[in-house]
């Protein structure tokens, strides 16, 4: 069965919105990983620095995830890997 | 052939695109704009660091030991800053380490923000982010060979099982591997995710995007290009220094 370009990209438009689905899970991390951060500043005020760096270099590091569903979904967009 | 709106507005450029072509042992090469903004930055960089030189140089002969200028009071402030982190990321081996980290932080820093200068961040190309987790991921393992003994090695890759059943050995190694490129790819992705939306919303929103992105570029550049420079040294540091056997 033969498919036409313009299948094929639109197919590949749709998976490309699935793919940045990933970006729920980083999000609920980090937020997780806020709240955490909030609450320990409100328990010590005085190690605010040490635990905003920590916080962000976490948040950093869980954002991996999302990226690389961004990254597919980029990847199906704009190199066309399947057309 | 058009594919809608956004792939029609041929004004939207986030490409590395090919400026100068030449032969390189019979395969078809490309100088591109990721190297051009490369050797600004690294131009940057080094004035910078002449003229800082130079500097500190003429406080040393003088022996004025205070900050002459409100430059040299800034290069002490980075200096000082890498210093801390450096120390606070790697302890005893701090010293050893601490040019090569501190080049990194810089080159990733002005990379990331050269966006403002109006150039295409080098780091937003995979063929620059992976040589330097690479980098990387070699001084991690000479560490690991150099500094720990064949059975204390082979007891590490099986940990969580005793040594005598290797079953686990194949996912430490692909963990291993993992290391740079989920390295190479978190700054990569974060740097061209921040490059393709404000080329995105200069492309298709025309006039309309006067003066108001620059709270944008102030997020996608600055903000989230520093959490990345200091994200890649954090993690580079800690996976050293855990190599190295020091916590």
């Amino acid at each position: 069965m033969e498919f036409n370009e313009n299948f094929i990209f639109g197919c590949s438009a749709i998976g490309a919105g699935l793919a940045v689905i990933a970006g729920i899970g980083p999000g609920v991390g980090q937020g997780i990983a806020a709240g955490h951060g909030a609450a320990a500043v409100g328990r010590n005020p005085g190690a605010k620095g040490d635990i905003m760096s920590t916080m962000l270099l976490g948040q950093a590091v869980a954002e991996t995830t999302g990226l690389y569903g961004l990254l597919v979904a980029m990847l199906l967009m704009f190199v066309k890997p399947f057309v | 052939m058009g594919y809608g709106l956004l792939l029609s507005a041929d004004n939207i450029d986030f490409m590395v695109h090919g400026l100068v072509e030449y032969s390189f042992f019979g395969h078809k090469v490309y100088i591109t704009n990721t190297h051009v903004s490369i050797l600004i930055v690294m131009l940057i960089l080094m004035v910078f660091s002449v003229i800082a030189g130079r500097g500190f140089t003429k406080a040393l002969k003088e022996e004025k030991f205070a900050p002459q200028s409100g430059f040299m009071n800034g290069v002490e402030l980075l200096v000082e800053f890498l210093m801390n982190t450096v120390k606070g990321g790697m302890g005893k081996s701090a010293p050893i380490f601490f040019n090569y980290i501190a080049t990194l932080f810089c080159f990733i820093l002005l990379s990331n923000i050269s966006g403002l200068l109006g150039l295409r961040p080098p780091t937003a190309d995979y063929g620059v982010t992976l040589p330097l987790a690479l980098i990387t991921f070699t001084i991690i393992h000479y560490s690991e060979v150099r500094f720990n003994k064949p059975a204390q090695l082979w007891k590490d890759k099986c940990s969580p099982l005793p040594p005598w059943l290797p079953i686990w050995l194949p996912i430490n190694i692909i963990s291993d591997i993992a290391v740079p490129i989920s390295l190479s790819l978190r700054l990569f992705a974060n740097v061209l995710s921040g490059t393709v939306m404000m080329a995105l919303i200069y492309g298709l929103l025309g006039w309309i995007a006067t003066g108001w992105p620059a709270a944008l570029h102030v997020y996608f550049d600055l903000f989230s290009g520093a959490i990345q420079t200091y994200v890649f040294c954090m993690l580079t540091m800690t996976y050293i220094s855990s190599a190295r056997g020091e916590n």
